[in-house]
């Protein structure tokens, strides 16, 4: 067997065993990590592989996560006897918005998790690309609608639960989720599509959809000027993307029990591009890896000193960007490796 | 020529801010023409191209390709029609494998939807095959075009350019930092084109003009200068004096 393939095994061996192996405020931890790295796998898909620098993926990530709360919100309430969540009540409503009714619906609700951030970034790319608008201009279009959105979900008080945003949670679909056997489902699942995710876009860029994205990254004019429209790869990208934030965001609604505004604003999103830059951005177990690395790092470092993790993010981002441009995953793959490794991956070769 | 001409240039001109690029051009092409541009540095070929392929609008004219105007189509949909062109400084996708960059230009049919296929019909992978060999780089294939040398990425860009089947293609500058070998290859290289294909070829090297000695029309200043073959245009006086001369001096 390759040795790659060993690893591969080995890790998912592992990643499914660790309900069993680690302690259940570990396991809340890694499982909360995992649904970061499903926002992870989207970056690079359009940032690595599309050359789309998205600063506003806390956006999509915000759509999933409020779309599976909101039906969290309303599990257990009494809708037809005029019942609502306790924030609208604490905020004078005096009856349930008319938008939040269909997600009483658990299964409406998990439609709406992945379609509501794929339709709204199918759009909003559609609207922006077509323009030819990319690069530095897009990454602050994306920052301002982060900003926007963030602060949308603040101002809106009564439909949103304001700054605080939506937690205390009991049941999903009948079932409780706060028990520690539900952690374990809900790590699982969460673990499943973050394996699920990966092995279908291994496949996604491997296809020749991968290497027109590769190529539009390149040169996009070059790509036109070879009769292609560079445009629909370039939107669908960035709407994968938007999709996996959206299931990472839900997932972590349910590991961590809130969403609010600073989950998703701009500081979030741009902490999102880090986790990417450091595992690497053109190799998908190295988002994966940087996600979790960059993660369990904030953990340790801002319960130890919690003023320095802002600090130690933007050193980090330094470092990823200005030594090691392929990342931690660019240490090992052969076309970006530094000289030094490749020299001796040569002579070990030998 | 009792032929309909494949590229037809009505009165093109083309303004940039005030700044005339390109004045009263019209120049038409042949089906399976061999045409030369030559001018000094600024006098407009470039723009002619990018004028025909759509990344630069006409202020006033036409253009039309196989009697249908072209000028107001989207770039992919020129290139579609049957014109493809090769950029000055090469324009290889440098992240791609040299046969990736064959495929991509070897795709018969663009739609985005067909792309989710690992392989490519096994047509088109002949034919990528056909011109590697051809660019001579059957030997790199696998290599990032990215990390070619010089000529090889103007190779490849040439041969990008004829995998899109094109019926004219435009190479605007293609021996641009080659030495004297390489660029009579790249002469041969054209000349077998032609015949499959109409060629525009743009070039300073008066050897390499002679070597393709296709008729040849002299840009100067956003105008047509002169036309005519290479030998008539070697003679020419008005030439010599803006262009020519210019070149020898250059030379020395
Ligand atoms: N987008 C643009 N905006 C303004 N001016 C331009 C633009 N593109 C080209 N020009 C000007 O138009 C003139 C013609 O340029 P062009 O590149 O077509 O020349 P060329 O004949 O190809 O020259 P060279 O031999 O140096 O390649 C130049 O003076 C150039 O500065
Ligand atoms: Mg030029």
């Amino acid at each position: 067997m390759k040795p790659a393939s060993l690893i591969t095994i080995l890790t998912l061996a592992l990643g499914a065993a660790a309900p069993w192996l680690i302690s259940s405020y570990e396991l809340s931890l890694l499982g909360r990590f995992l649904a970061f790295s499903l926002v992870a796998l989207g970056i690079m898909l359009t940032w690595g592989e599309g050359g789309i620098l998205s600063l506003g993926q806390g956006v999509f990530f915000g759509l999933g996560g409020y779309a599976l709360a909101m039906n969290l919100k309303l599990a257990g309430l009494n809708l037809a006897n005029g019942d609502m969540p306790d924030f609208m009540q604490w905020s004078g409503v005096s009856a349930l918005p008319g938008f939040w009714y269909p997600f009483a619906n658990p299964w409406f609700s998990l439609v709406c998790v992945v379609l509501v951030p794929g339709i709204f970034a199918a759009a909003f790319s559609w609207l922006v690309f077509r323009r030819r608008i990319g690069g530095v201009y897009f990454a602050l279009i994306t920052q301002a609608l982060a900003l926007a959105f963030a602060t949308l979900l603040v101002s809106e008080q009564a439909f949103t639960g304001g700054f605080n945003g939506l937690t205390d949670f009991s049941t999903f679909a009948g079932h409780d989720i706060t028990s520690q056997g539900a952690a374990r489902v809900i790590y699982l699942i969460t673990f499943l599509l973050v394996v699920a995710s990966y092995f279908f876009l291994r496949w996604l860029l491997g296809t020749r959809f991968g290497t027109m994205l590769r190529a539009t990254r390149d040169g996009e004019n070059r790509v036109r000027f070879l009769g292609h429209n560079p445009l629909p790869y370039k939107v669908v990208a960035f709407t994968l993307a938007g999709m996996l934030s959206g299931m990472g965001g839900a997932l972590f609604t349910l590991h961590a029990g809130v969403i609010s505004p600073a989950l998703v604003g701009v500081v979030p999103s741009i902490e999102m591009v880090v986790w990417v830059a450091v595992g690497g951005r053109n190799v998908l177990w190295g988002a994966i890896a940087g996600t979790l690395l960059v993660n369990f790092a904030k953990d340790e470092i801002s319960s130890a000193l919690p003023s320095l993790w802002l600090y130690a993010l933007g050193g980090l981002f330094i470092l990823a960007v200005s030594f090691l441009p392929g990342g931690i995953a660019g240490l090992f793959t052969t076309p970006r490796m530094p000289r030094f490794f490749q020299r001796r991956r040569q002579e070990a070769a030998e | 020529m009792n032929t309909a001409p494949l590229l037809t240039l009505e009165n093109v001109t083309v303004d940039f801010d005030g700044f005339k690029a390109l004045t009263d051009v019209s120049l038409s092409l042949a089906p399976q023409d061999l045409r030369v541009l030559i001018g000094p540095n600024g006098a407009g070929k470039s723009t002619l191209c990018d004028t025909i392929i759509g990344r630069v609008r006409p202020t006033s004219g036409r253009i039309l390709f196989k009697n249908q105007p072209i000028t107001a189509l989207p770039e992919q949909d020129i290139v579609r029609r049957g014109i493809c062109r090769k950029f000055q400084t090469p324009g290889v996708l440098p992240s791609l494998s040299v046969m990736e960059n064959l495929l991509v230009s070897a795709r018969k049919n663009r739609a985005w939807w067909l792309a989710f296929s690992s392989s490519p019909p096994a047509a088109e992978q002949e034919r990528a095959e056909e011109i590697l060999e051809t660019i001579g780089l059957t030997d790199r294939r696998e290599t990032l075009a990215g990390s070619l040398a010089h000529g090889e990425k103007q190779w490849l860009e040439i041969g990008m350019v004829v995998a899109t089947d094109a019926e004219l293609l435009l190479l605007d500058e293609p021996t641009a930092g080659m030495g004297p070998q390489d660029t009579q290859r790249t002469a041969d290289l054209i000349l077998s084109l032609v015949g499959r294909h109409a060629v525009l070829v743009i070039d300073h090297d008066m050897s390499f003009v002679e070597a393709l000695n296709g008729y040849t029309t002299v840009l100067h200043q956003g105008q047509i200068l002169r036309e005519g073959t290479v030998s008539e245009i070697r003679a020419d006086a008005a030439v010599e004096a803006v262009y020519l001369g210019r070149a020898k001096e250059d030379v020395a």
